[in-house]
């Protein structure tokens, strides 16, 4: 689960991460507010949205720039205007981009030096990593991949919690010194503190500053957390914010289908992750384009089976639907006979092929053919997948 | 022989009493597999009972290893509580411990993975379909099935088959059923992030069972444990070893439903591990309904016959 830079900043004020002082408006008349919390100078005005790139994206009318730095409170209250309820599109919105339904002010700090620092899981050592770099405020992929002797990891013993030691060692190879050395060895132990505490799955700070007079401040704050772990955390949950999700996939998680939209033309309905993904890759394979990534789980109950099939046609892309479901306890039979309710139910009139196997299948086949449907049956999943591409091209 | 289990292997299901772990313990014992004990803690004293099968139920897995002699536990316990299933399971002594249960909080894992470090107990999964050794009657029965797989698309034979997803592993199997090629075993290692046996620990396995012929290496995107497999396997596997890797079409950034199938780096995406298995020797299947044609070619370009 993701969340809002403001919000993840007022989580690393309760952990003791400094953050640049901030207020939030979501109306225009807050505007005002907001700003009166905040000295008059230099301000930050920050577009609210669950995606990066926000300062180098451009509105749908035109504006450009999601993240803006204004001289004067005046200036950011009429920047504010331009941004809020207006459409951001970012390198990581995708062409529709995002309503902004959030503004963000904050104190334009003097920066110093730039930093990037995260916490994240490692996977090959199952420990959490500390990522850090003095190249910072850059994208850090590109660090990564130009200069990988840039970035300095530690790995956190999970039995002990971060060392001294490790603090130690990375403000020296970020090269902090004096107060810069003792205030980032605190914000570094507390942002640890923060990850630890709330199951965060990622936290990125990208650009970590000093200031002229010593602070170390965290700019910009990615947050997000490990979804298994929210049934302990109710105040993480409160956080978040629907506006930011694929209403089709909210739909689908309260029937615990795993849903994701894509851009392509033939939607697939499948039991198992791994089958699934395999199943867009196999269209794809044969010329086709997979609409969604769609996983009914294990069991693919009927009523399952209906909410994806209307979850699947809310999609206007779709031309067609590639059913691929391997009963392994499951009787196949009684998964046709949802298939059957479901594509009366909702009416479909796209061509649907499907694909069963396992359990009873004869039966299930049976079923099918017998329900005056017009579907198509498939023996395997590179049979199914090349009629199903045919159908719709 | 086989990997992990045997058909003789005595287990113990953590979870019995509940609807998901008694479904698959019934289907177990169908098998022929030896589920010899359950543990729910309250409810030790009372039995599992199913078809002429009379289980006794345990207060804990010590007291259940104690008087029946399980060497493996299965857990199907609820999240909130299956890091402490596993750890118990550690407690016992046990050799094995399979981890079904899906959703477990990622900071339980790494926990439970740094407790296990040094003991004797080796984890499969969490959120993983389990483990199946064929046997020899009608439909594989007569096997020890651990887990959720279907036991009857199983033929006892040599091909060794390691997956992170349970229905890409059914269909693995299944093809090569279907072709009148059995199983040595096959595994599921389960599709989170944190997890306790990984594709090159399975492999290791599969290479030093001298029952096992050939070998089907299933992954997906995230992270590198197949690629870690693959290299091993180009140093030190003989076996004909055939591979497939999901997500090809999966975008940058979004999870797979695996916790653990997302593409985070360059290194991760479809094409940098199926380019590094071709490098490797692997024969890759070019679809999902490729895999057991692709073992086949694997098999015949090393001379080895498969049945």
């Amino acid at each position: 689960m993701n969340i809002h830079e403001y919000q993840a900043k007022a989580l690393f004020e309760k952990f003791g991460v400094p953050v640049p002082k901030g207020a939030v408006a979501t109306t225009p008349e807050e505007f005002i507010n907001a700003l009166s919390q905040l000295p008059e100078g230099p301000t930050m005005v920050k577009s609210q949205i669950h995606a990066g790139g926000r300062g180098k994206g451009t509105f749908t009318d035109g504006y450009k720039g999601g993240v803006k730095f204004c001289k004067t409170k005046a200036d950011a209250k009429e920047v504010a205007g331009k941004m809020l309820g207006n459409t951001l599109v970012t390198i990581q919105t995708g062409p529709a981009g995002r309503k902004v339904q959030t503004i963000y002010f904050t104190v334009a700090s003097d920066i110093k030096k730039e930093y990037y620092l995260a916490i994240l899981l490692d996977r090959n050592s199952s420990k959490p990593v500390i990522v850090a770099s003095t190249e910072g405020g850059v994208e850090i992929e590109k660090v990564a991949h130009d200069t990988p002797e840039k970035l300095i990891r530690v790995l956190v013993d999970p039995a002990y919690g971060l060392a001294d030691f490790q603090v130690r060692e990375l403000i020296t190879k970020l090269g902090f010194a004096g107060p810069e050395a003792k205030n980032a060895a605190k914000l570094i132990r507390n942002l640890y503190t923060a990850f630890w505490e709330t199951d965060a799955a990622m936290i990125e700070v990208n650009p970590l500053i000093t200031t002229p007079t010593g602070d170390v401040l965290a700019l910009d704050a990615k947050v997000s957390f490990d979804s298994n772990a929210l049934y302990r955390h109710p105040e993480i949950v409160a956080l978040r914010d629907l506006n930011e999700e694929d209403p089709k996939e909210i739909e689908a998680s309260k029937f615990s289908l795993s849903y994701i939209a894509l851009d392509g033309n033939i939607a697939c309905l499948v039991n198992g992750a791994g089958l699934a993904m395999s199943t867009m890759d196999i269209i794809q394979h044969f010329g086709g384009t997979p609409a969604n990534f769609l996983d009914v789980g294990g069991g693919a109950s009927k009523d399952q089976v209906i909410a994806a099939f209307k979850i699947i046609l809310g999609d206007k892309n779709v031309k067609g639907i590639l059913v691929n479901i391997f009963g392994g306890i499951m009787d196949c039979n009684v998964i046709a006979q949802g298939i059957v309710e479901a594509v009366k139910e909702v009416g479909l009139k796209l061509p649907l092929v499907v694909r069963l196997e396992g359990n009873n299948v004869a039966a299930g086949k049976a079923t099918l053919n017998a329900s005056g449907l017009k579907l198509v049956s498939g023996d395997t999943m590179a049979d199914a997948a090349q009629k199903i591409v045919k159908l719709v091209a | 022989m086989s990997i992990l289990i045997t058909p003789t292997t005595k287990i113990i299901v953590q979870g019995i009493t509940g609807d998901f772990g008694g479904r698959h313990a019934k289907l177990s014992l169908d098998y022929g597999t030896q589920i010899v004990a359950g543990v729910t803690p309250g409810k030790g004293g009372q039995f599992f009972e199913h078809a002429g099968h009379k289980v006794p139920i345990f207060n804990s897995v010590a007291d259940a290893a104690k008087a029946t002699g399980a060497t493996v536990s299965v857990i199907y316990v609820p999240p909130p509580f299956a890091g402490d299933a596993i750890l118990e399971c550690v407690d016992a002594g046990l050799d094995l411990a399979v981890a079904i249960t899906e959703g477990i909080p990622v900071k339980d894992m790494i926990r439970v993975k740094r407790a296990m470090q040094g003991s004797k107990t080796r984890l499969l999964g969490p959120n993983c379909p389990g483990v199946v050794t064929p046997g020899t009657g009608k439909d594989s029965h007569g096997g020890c099935r651990i887990g959720i797989a279907p036991g009857y698309i199983h033929k006892k034979g040599h091909v060794g088959v390691v997956s992170r997803s349970g229905t890409l592993t059914y269909e693995a199997v299944f093809q090569l059923t279907s072709k009148g090629i059995g199983q040595s075993t096959a595994v599921g290692i389960g599709g989170d992030p944190v997890n306790g046996t990984s594709h090159l620990d399975v492999i290791k396995l599969f290479n030093a069972d001298p029952d096992t012929h050939a070998i089907i290496l299933i992954g997906e995107i995230g992270g590198n444990a197949e690629v870690e497999a693959a290299r091993w396997i180009k140093a030190n596997c003989q076996k004909p070893v055939a591979g497939f890797i999901a997500g090809a079409t999966a975008p940058a950034g979004r999870r797979m439903g695996h916790a653990g199938a997302i593409v985070g780096g360059a290194e991760d995406t479809a094409a940098a591990k199926i380019a590094v298995f071709k490098e490797c020797g692997i024969e890759v299947a070019v679809t999902p309904s490729d895999m057991a044609d692709a073992l086949l070619r694997a098999a015949k370009a090393k001379g080895v016959t498969l049945s």
